[in-house]
């Protein structure tokens, strides 16, 4: 890196022998501005070689990946593959024919390849994510047929189960015989096609991931809003106390921030349990009754405790670093001038406040919508959200074409929130204790 | 901060409340990573105070739970001497764990370290081109939800040839998923942010003509970087290493979703243990992670004032 070419301000150094005759050029007489160009152009390439290592890295196993898991959420041949012949006739036929001769026929021959290929799980569960119980029917019918069917196919198939002339099943059939579908994102804004083809709301008992994202928001709001509130007095604190003693006490805002996030979930598990301390405590005090412990954890509140504690450092960390760049003569200037203390907070104080307020409360509000652990951990029923239906239907359902429009809707969330923190804050201001 | 001496009755009152309400949230923060650390002594199956504990009788406090972690797996718990420790290094589900977490950690940091720190030099770079854009990817493993990015890795990872099928080429290669380069790329990826981030801050305040200087003396770029460069941002580069190791050695959804069951690292361990049956022996565990980390905070806070002073950076 030596090379005088590399370096803009070594090339404008080797100019002035040029500047004599009027035109700007480097010592071995090429015009300047080429060889700046050139210059910088090798820089920019530099730089960017650095880079690509890492970057190839992080499209390579992150990126695509989440790619590929997200293509299943529109993307499922699960059916329309192993059934072939039924797909074609849905091809050729419209919306609401019932199936003829020429389907109940094309239907034989797949389930009978598909038994035959013990295919026909996958076939089922497909049908089944959209109509429940319809995998039993694949699997059970699958089986009947692989003794052997006699035609005629729609008498034989519905003796085997009366279930195939279910108008709704041809109309999920249909649906899923064209691999690239929609299906998973009305599902999970809790819609569904009728046997018309008419989007219409599911059963309200069947309602759930409206509610699930609709939680999920509210509990990362209201947990934003505890984390500012515990956390700007202490980062007031440490922002205004002298350097040696900040420095002291942030220590008891960085040691939670270091110690395991499974720690500091156990530890709020055996705090707030019936028989745990916080419990103990309160009976002690006499401010409960022994019969009368309080149900903290397993509900929303155990959530909503424990994640505030684990996300508080995250709101601090930014408040703090803003703090500590205010000039203290402004409030007192505000003083001198007659403002009670609330006014000059109010006034002067707080709104210098607002880069480090609205970084921190991003931060926390774009981690907590992501939660899995201690939602899962802590949360019991009623303090899921949204990331643990995301692993249930990965891991329990096995739906995963249902786990990826989920996980796209919750992405795209986060991703919009990412944006607006990049362009408010820059992912470049991020700072880590 | 004192009160102002202007500063009215009701003033001080405030201000005094202030600092109670102060050593309130303090106490929120430190009290339940505190509090673990006596009651993983507990004699009793308990996960409250004994009466024996708080009048601080010895015979309430045992190290049970510490032996059963250790037992917990072996063979021959009964053993003695040298035959014990050679069951426990071998056996012991939790000793296993600690292996595999630290394999797994160090490796993930190297790969981390090594890739991030080169592109922080580049990113750090005046003339680097689309730098906003590029940041914003390479620090999305941090904010994407891990559960997204954890269901992402198992597809790819039962399969990684499959991305050649866009091309039309159908090879056929192993599966990540349930081996140890899989669980260490993965945790790689989840570090690089980490590393990104605190070396890049350490670059703002490096003096690029330090780089010139040492170059018009003579220097080569290899013998500059390593002889002017790398000894000024070590710091930054130590602590951006020691975040990825925490962040894998404390990272569980990536490893529920594509490890297998050779690589039973401890979070998953705990993990395993506080959703059946949780007993005071995750305490005791959770009490050495704590005792863990505050000796990593300790290095952290070391190495940057270190590194604030070498660069003559003073204290803000």
């Amino acid at each position: 890196m030596a090379n005088a070419a590399l370096d803009p301000h070594a090339a404008i150094a080797t100019t002035a022998s040029g500047v004599e005759t009027g035109r700007l050029t480097t010592a071995d007489g090429k015009p300047l501005a080429r060889a700046l160009a050139r210059s910088q152009r090798r820089a920019r390439r530099r730089a960017f070689l650095l880079v690509l290592p890492l970057l190839a890295f992080i499209l390579i196993t992150f990126v695509v990946p989440i790619g590929q898991m997200l293509q299943r959420s529109f993307y499922n041949d699960g059916f329309s593959a192993n059934m072939p012949e039924v797909s074609a006739w849905f091809a050729r036929t419209e919306r609401g024919t019932p199936p003829d001769e020429e389907a109940w026929t094309a239907l034989a021959a797949d389930l009978t390849a598909s038994a035959e290929a013990r295919t026909i799980g996958v076939v089922g569960t497909r049908i089944n994510y959209d109509l429940s119980g319809s995998r039993s029917l694949f699997t059970s019918t699958g089986r009947q047929v692989r003794r052997g069917i006699e035609p005629p196919y729609d008498r034989a198939l519905q003796e085997i189960d009366e279930k195939w002339a279910d108008p709704q099943l041809w109309s999920t059939m249909r649906e899923a015989s064209i691999p690239v579908t929609a299906n998973f994102y009305l599902a999970a804004v809790d819609r569904q096609r009728d046997a018309e083809g008419n989007i219409r709301q599911v059963e309200e008992r069947q309602q759930v991931y409206v509610m699930l994202f609709g939680r999920t928001f509210w509990l990362s709001a209201v947990i934003t809003a505890l984390t500012f509130v515990l956390g700007f007095p202490i980062a007031h604190l440490l922002a205004t106390l002298p350097m040696r003693r900040s420095n002291l006490l942030m220590i008891l805002v960085l040691l939670p921030f270091w110690t395991s996030l499974l720690v500091r979930t156990t530890s709020w598990m055996v705090l707030l349990q019936q028989q745990g301390v916080v419990n103990d405590i309160l009976v002690w005090l006499g401010i409960i009754g022994g019969g009368q412990r309080l149900q903290m954890i397993y509900n929303q509140t155990g959530t909503i405790i424990a994640m505030t504690h684990i996300l508080l450092p995250f709101m601090i960390l930014p408040l703090y670093s803003v703090m500590r760049t205010i000039n203290p003569s402004y409030v007192r200037a505000a003083r001198s001038l007659g403002a009670t203390s609330w006014t000059a907070f109010r006034r002067i104080y707080f709104p210098q406040t607002l880069p480090g307020l609205g970084a921190g409360a991003m931060l926390v509000f774009i981690l907590a919508v992501g939660y899995y652990i201690t939602p899962a951990l802590v949360g019991g029923a009623s303090g899921q959200l949204i990331s643990n239906m995301i692993a249930m239907h990965m891991t329990d359902t096995l739906n995963w074409s249902m786990a990826a429009a989920l996980a796209a809707i919750l992405l795209a969330a986060v991703l919009v929130l990412y944006w607006l923190y990049d362009r408010l804050v820059g992912v470049d201001n991020l700072k880590l204790g | 901060m004192a009160v102002p001496t202007y500063a009215s009755p009701l003033e001080r009152a405030w201000h005094y409340a202030y600092l109670a309400i102060c050593a309130a949230i303090f106490f929120f923060l430190i009290a339940p990573i505190i509090v673990i650390i006596p009651l993983s002594f507990n004699v009793e199956p308990y996960f409250t105070f004994t009466d024996k504990m708080l009048s601080l009788d010895a015979d309430g406090y045992s190290l049970r739970w510490y032996r059963s972690l250790l037992t917990f797996g072996m063979q021959n718990p009964d053993a003695t001497g040298a035959a014990f420790w050679s069951d426990a290094w071998a056996n012991a589900k939790w000793v296993n764990a600690a292996k595999n977490s630290i394999i797994i950690g160090v490796f993930s940091t190297i790969v981390a370290t090594g890739l991030g720190t080169l592109a922080a030099l580049g990113l750090s770079r005046p003339e680097m081109p689309f730098r906003r854009a590029i940041m914003a990817i390479l620090i999305s493993p941090m904010i994407v939800p891990l559960i997204i990015t954890a269901t992402g890795m198992f597809f790819f990872y039962s399969n990684p040839c499959e991305l050649l099928t866009m091309f039309g080429l159908s090879p056929e290669c192993g599966r990540l998923a349930g081996t140890y380069l899989g669980v260490i790329l993965a945790h790689a990826t989840l570090g690089i942010p980490f590393v990104i981030i605190t070396v890049t801050a350490t670059l703002v305040g490096f003096d690029q003509s330090l780089n010139r200087a040492a170059a018009s003396l003579g220097a080569n770029p290899r013998t500059t970087f390593f002889r002017v460069t790398m000894p000024l941002i070590l710091p930054g580069v130590i602590s951006g290493a020691l975040f990825a190791f925490v962040t894998s050695f404390d990272e569980v959804v990536a490893v529920l979703f594509i490890a297998g069951p050779d690589q039973q690292t401890i979070p998953r361990q705990m993990w395993n243990g506080i959703r059946e049956q949780i007993s005071p022996a995750i305490l005791a565990v959770a009490t050495l992670l704590v005792v863990f980390s505050i000796l990593l905070l300790t290095t952290v806070e070391l190495l940057r004032r270190r590194s604030e002073r070498i660069r003559g950076v003073t204290p803000r």
